[in-house]
């Protein structure tokens, strides 16, 4: 069981700020996939990972109880 | 008050420009972000601040650690303000002591700098016509060049 959290224009496109998916083990690359094909324009190539509020690289392993975070460009300032 | 933290009421400067302040401190520098009326021709009602808040605190403080390390002596609290922003209002803020003025001045804007590649936090303009998500399109790194 993952964590997922999505922040601003991907909590507009989702719908949702969180939701838990049933998932044991994933890559970053595998997770953001996922995401494409069940939020179709979810846009993988501008959007980081942070898992457990740190940034992940794509072949990162996510486990099951990690909490991630789809992190679009950012624009804070 | 946090040293490094965000707040969704409004930011009052003084304490935090106190927080920084100490007898070895000969200089302050304070930098304020404030939501501008006009972005290239185009006018803003105001700007609505959203920020994955643990993870943004915590890369704050990792911002005020680095340039710590950077500029020795340095004193440093950064606060961002989410929420809904009128023209005007602060939507960041960066008080830096040091014993010396160059050393807060240049750590100052690292700061605002790193802010704006590395904090989850993010802008939406509201405009007359329309709204958009402000953000940098930038393609994920691929190796070892992940944001700090």
């Amino acid at each position: 069981m993952i964590q997922l959290h999505y922040f601003a224009r991907l909590r507009e496109l989702t719908g949702k700020s969180e939701e838990v998916i049933e998932q044991d083990s994933l890559t970053v690359q595998e997770l953001l996939n996922w995401a494409e094909a069940t939020y179709p324009g979810f846009g993988t190539d501008t959007i980081q990972v942070a898992v457990n509020e740190e940034y992940a690289l794509k072949d990162d392993i996510i486990k099951s109880g990690d909490v991630c975070a789809f992190i679009p460009p950012v624009s804070g300032g | 008050m946090k040293p490094f933290e965000i707040v969704t009421t409004p930011i009052e400067q003084q304490k935090y420009a106190d927080y920084v302040l100490h007898a070895g401190a000969g200089a302050v520098v304070i930098f304020t972000g404030n939501v501008r009326e006009w972005t290239h021709g185009v006018k803003t009602l105001y700007l609505s601040y959203e920020a994955y808040i643990p993870m943004a605190e915590k890369k704050l403080a990792e911002i005020g650690a680095e340039m710590e390390e950077k500029w020795p002596g340095v004193k440093v609290a950064i606060v961002h303000r989410i929420g809904e922003l009128q023209v005007s209002d602060i939507a960041v803020l960066i008080a830096v002591s040091s014993p010396h003025r160059k050393a807060a001045y240049e750590a100052n804007e690292y700061a605002i700098d790193q802010i704006k590649e590395v904090v989850p936090i993010w802008k939406k303009e509201i405009w007359e016509d329309g709204e958009e998500w402000i953000g940098a399109q930038k393609k994920y790194p691929t190796e070892g060049k992940l944001p700090n």
